[in-house]
């Protein structure tokens, strides 16, 4: 199936009720595995046992980049390429975007506690990832409020096209200046530097983690296809005559 | 599997995640159910699409 017969909505519909409890299994067991690796995980010989925090937290941290990423891929769908569901996926993702990204927000805060001494700093990390929730939060309240749905979706992807800029600036924001947060462990030139039994619990986790979005985002889509032509018909309805008695 | 010293911050930081997972999905699954049901409420009353098929028809 290409790009272009996904465009159409009903097909669309179709393909992600067929693969939906499919990819919920899946996510399920996955995070299964997951969860029993890092209870199973070592403790750290620095961090303790809060490493386990690490497990949750890079996977959500990760995810609240890429979220808004697929928005930015779909935003110019939206304005390039006018695909009829590159507003929707624009849409169902931003509230789970929004979530992965305050939950980042508060285990990041949580593991600082202990290990830093402090729950906040107002570094150059910290500080990136507190204005991406508040640009997801901005977005959602875009959406919601302008009626017309088709100016709606214009405005959002402009705006989520401009707040792409602060995406490398999260990703780097390590390297360009001297931040509290330590620098990449996983991705980075010449190999991660974990640990094994580190590493392999937290890229468990991160997959679940991937696929479970993939699945929250397709079941928000579908919802909004069906919200979509909800609103069609409450229109229908609206514009038939009245017989007058 | 001991947590140490740190173990409030360890659980309290995996409820937490396990509760906005779970208000995520309960969010999707309670939306999906209030627009079908709107949906097949206003056809049921007579509001067809113009092709004629069901909103929620999948072919």
């Amino acid at each position: 199936m290409t790009l272009t017969e996904l465009a159409n909505p009903t097909r669309f519909l179709s393909l992600a009720t067929r693969i939906l409890p499919w990819l919920a299994i899946v996510t399920g067991v996955l995070l299964a595995i997951g969860l029993y690796q890092s209870a199973m995980a070592p403790d750290d010989y620095q961090q303790g046992a809060t490493v386990k925090i690490m497990f949750i937290h890079v996977p959500n941290a990760w995810l609240s980049m890429f979220v808004w990423g697929v928005m930015s891929v779909a935003s110019l769908g939206t304005l390039v390429w006018r695909h009829p569901l590159a507003d929707v996926a624009a849409k169902a993702a931003a509230p789970i975007g929004a979530a992965f990204t305050f939950l980042a927000l508060v285990t990041g805060s949580l593991w600082g506690r202990p290990m830093w001494g402090t729950y906040w700093e107002w570094d150059a990390r910290l500080t990136s990832v507190l204005i991406l929730f508040l640009m997801y939060l901005g977005l959602i309240a875009l959406w919601r409020a302008v009626e017309d749905p088709s100016r709606a979706a214009r405005a959002a992807a402009v705006l989520t096209l401009v707040g792409a800029i602060n995406i490398p600036i999260i990703k780097f924001s390590v390297d360009w200046w001297n931040t509290l947060h330590q620098p990449a462990s996983v991705m980075k030139m010449g190999g991660s530097s974990l640990d094994k039994s580190f590493l392999i619990p937290l890229l468990v986790m991160a997959v679940a983690f991937s696929l479970l979005f993939i699945t929250l985002h397709l079941a928000a889509m579908r919802n909004e296809i069906l919200r979509r032509r909800l609103r069609t018909l409450q229109m229908l309805q609206a514009s038939k005559p009245v017989a007058l008695p | 599997m001991a947590l140490g010293p740190y173990a409030s911050f360890i659980v309290t930081s995996y409820a937490l995640v396990a509760a906005v997972v779970l208000i995520l999905i309960v969010w999707i699954a309670i939306d999906h159910r209030r627009v079908r049901a709107r949906l097949h409420e206003l056809e049921s009353s007579g509001v067809a699409r113009r092709s004629g098929r069901g909103a929620t028809d999948l072919t």
